[in-house]
């Protein structure tokens, strides 16, 4: 055990996440033999990729609020509202005003749901930050309230269906960026990861500071490029129903080969979308002094204010970018499901918690990050589709995903406390 | 003489009727350390509170250099380069000695913080006042209360404090934390730094202070020279408010 563990020091491998990985390959290949070979398929994981990324772009913007030691209960009913009020204005307002099927309807609604979500965070900021209302019982009114008011935008009535545009980012058949475009992202990230270790490493030698060996350098930039190497070929090796790919080969007016065309689908725009922000933020989390003062705060109030930090502020801007985020989510859930229903994103609050929790946010502040976050969000999204792939109903899914919750908690507070220091 | 790098004269202030501090005079010399003592309620953190800016007096002025400095917020107490060292609230525990260090006066370079400029010019200030510090990566949860205490004060150090308020500086720690703390403070005595040390134990600071000034019930009891009392006339002073004779400074 011992020399595990200085081989993991030696490498720098937080040990927490890797631990998280092992156990999630660990699941993926229990419900694997278990479904005789039906879950690690490229299908299978590009629907799970797709049925991730709404919770885990809330997780990215929870860990913030748990890291400042908030909660924020109302992400899943801002996320119904949001996505009500941009089906209304996409389906009855912008097709009579732009004509049906323009093009700025999908950039309209886009913005409004960002703009939407990040005010309604920013309410929920300004009654947390300024009029000292605890975050729990704000967020709580909050699930209720917006609740209630994604009932009132249609009188309970579902919007469908959405604008055609808009539902590409949703992710269905033609939402991807195609197989070329999947290599050439994957490609730019791997040599991104490789440059940005370089430059570290350098910088690092020209300050006089230790550095890993140069094995376990290489060691840790190859295994980070295989990710997004490995994700874009298993996106890429699934094939595009034969209908879908005659379709779209039709309006493209492009040549039919014999025997049918073969198109595959390639990384889907919503798992884009997570990449993007979860880099966006992590960033800005990590590198910024933004992100040095979120995490102040979760570490001790007191210090940051007498360090100069203005702590209201703060809360309200972490509060609008979860808003925002929620905003993201609203248009990526509902473009997945073509439609906007008022009970969209219904206790999705719990599910994205519940992610940054396993990912290892503690809710008493200060510690949390955004890759553990979307590692939960797998985790849940893991067990839930694996048991209904099994045949297993909702009801086994939740006290299965209630049970590993409270044991992932329970095993990180045996691991923190062995830990020496 | 040159002019005292503080004096605080005839400084009042009440609270709702209560004169928490009542005509009270105090300075400091430059490399020179000031022990204010007093009871739990006797003013002196009030008193200090209104060097660090956190209270402003209803009478008196403020000195430094001799020139009254008007001192309405921390952040103007920051602007005259005195810093206040808080016994146990100063630091975020999650937070390594680096970014404490830095903490809200980040080093950043095209908008993103300077990690590696922020831990060489932290490895130079901490190294400084203790050579033995290692940990600058831990979190400082996982520090003694010495280390903790050389993180505070190499973020006063490090940006130009020539005044430190330190409160209760020893007063959580052990035997050994107690002398690294007495030699980070002659350290900085050496760098021309003028030190106030607060506390309400007589024995936290005798033999860090060159003078001793005690407070009792709002009023300033009276200042000594550390080397011309023994601890008996201060405990006099401390408890029934009454003056060694000859022993004034």
């Amino acid at each position: 055990m011992n020399s595990v563990r200085s081989i993991f020091s030696r490498l720098e491998i937080d040990e927490r996440l890797l631990g998280m990985i092992l156990c999630l390959v660990g699941i993926w290949i229990g419900f694997h033999l278990l479904s005789d070979g039906r879950f690690i398929t490229p299908r299978n994981l590009y629907n799970l990729s797709l049925q991730t990324a709404s919770v885990a772009i809330m997780a990215i913007g929870m860990v913030l609020i748990i890291i400042i030691r908030q909660i924020d209960l109302s992400v899943g009913s801002m996320l119904g509202v949001t996505a009500m009020i941009i089906g209304v204005i996409q389906t009855f307002w912008l097709p009579q005003i732009l004509g049906g099927g323009h093009p700025l309807i999908m950039v309209i609604a886009v913005v409004c749901g960002i703009t939407i979500g990040a005010a309604l965070g920013g309410l929920n900021g300004l009654m947390i930050g300024y009029l000292g209302v605890p975050s729990f019982v704000v967020t709580l009114g909050g699930l209720l309230i917006w609740r209630g008011c994604a009932w009132w935008v249609t009188q309970g009535q579902t919007v469908a269906p959405l604008d055609e545009n808009f539902t590409l980012l949703g992710g269905g058949v033609y939402g991807t960026i195609g197989e070329t475009a999947s290599w050439i992202c994957a490609i730019v990230a791997a040599v991104v990861i490789a440059f940005a270790a370089h430059r570290r490493r350098r910088r690092h030698i020209s300050f006089g500071f230790p550095v890993r060996p140069a094995w376990a350098e290489i060691a840790v930039v190859v295994a980070q490029c295989a990710l997004p190497l490995g994700f874009a070929a298993i996106m890429n090796a699934y094939e595009m129903p034969a209908v879908a790919a005659q379709k779209l080969a039709e309006a493209k007016g492009w040549d039919i080969p014999e025997g049918g065309i073969h198109i595959f689908m390639g990384i889907p725009i919503p798992v884009l979308i997570l990449v993007a922000l979860a880099i966006g933020v992590s960033l800005l989390l990590n590198k910024t002094r933004f992100g040095r003062y979120v995490f102040a705060m979760g570490g001790n109030l007191e210090a940051a204010e007498r360090a100069g930090i203005n702590v209201k502020r703060m809360t309200v801007w972490v509060f609008v970018l979860m808003g925002a985020l929620v905003g993201v989510s609203a248009i990526v859930a509902s473009a997945r499901l073509q439609s906007a229903g008022n009970s969209i994103g219904q206790l999705d609050e719990l599910r994205v918690i519940a992610a940054a929790v396993i990912g290892g946010c503690t809710l008493a502040g200060g510690a949390g990050t955004i890759s553990g976050a979307i590692l939960g969000a797998i985790v849940i999204q893991s067990l839930q589709s694996g048991m209904s792939l099994l045949g297993y109903d909702a009801s086994l899914q939740n006290i299965v995903t209630g049970l590993v919750l409270v044991l992932a908690v329970y095993i990180d507070r045996l691991y923190q406390q062995r830990r020496p220091g | 003489m040159t002019a005292p790098l503080v004096e605080m004269r005839n400084i009042s202030i009440s609270f709702g009727g209560v004169r928490a501090v009542d005509d009270v005079s105090i300075d400091l010399q430059p490399g020179e350390v000031v022990g204010l003592l007093g009871h739990n309620g006797a003013g002196k953190s009030t008193l200090i509170k209104i060097l660090s800016g956190a209270y402003q007096a209803d009478k008196g002025e403020i000195l430094i250099d001799g020139k009254v400095a008007d001192i309405k917020s921390s952040r103007d107490a920051r602007d005259h380069r005195i810093e206040t060292i808080y016994q146990n609230l100063a630091l975020a525990d999650n937070l390594d000695a680096c970014a404490n260090l830095f903490l809200g006066r980040e080093m950043t370079s095209m908008g993103l913080l300077d990690e590696p400029a922020m831990e060489a010019a932290a490895r130079k200030v901490i190294g400084r006042l203790n050579p033995n510090f290692k940990k600058y990566h831990a979190p400082v949860s996982a520090l003694s209360g010495g280390q903790r205490q050389s993180v505070a004060i190499a973020r006063a150090v490090h940006f130009d404090a020539r005044i430190l308020i330190m409160d209760e500086p020893t007063a959580a720690l052990g035997v050994q934390e107690t002398k690294m703390v007495a030699e980070l403070i002659q350290q900085l005595k050496r760098e021309g730094i003028g030190i106030f040390l607060i506390s309400h134990d007589l024995h936290d600071v005798f033999d860090l202070s060159d003078r001793l000034s005690v407070m009792k019930n709002g009023k300033l009891v009276g200042t000594v020279r550390t080397q011309d009392v023994t601890k008996d006339d201060v405990l006099g002073m401390i408890i029934l408010g009454k003056q060694p004779g000859a022993a004034a400074a």
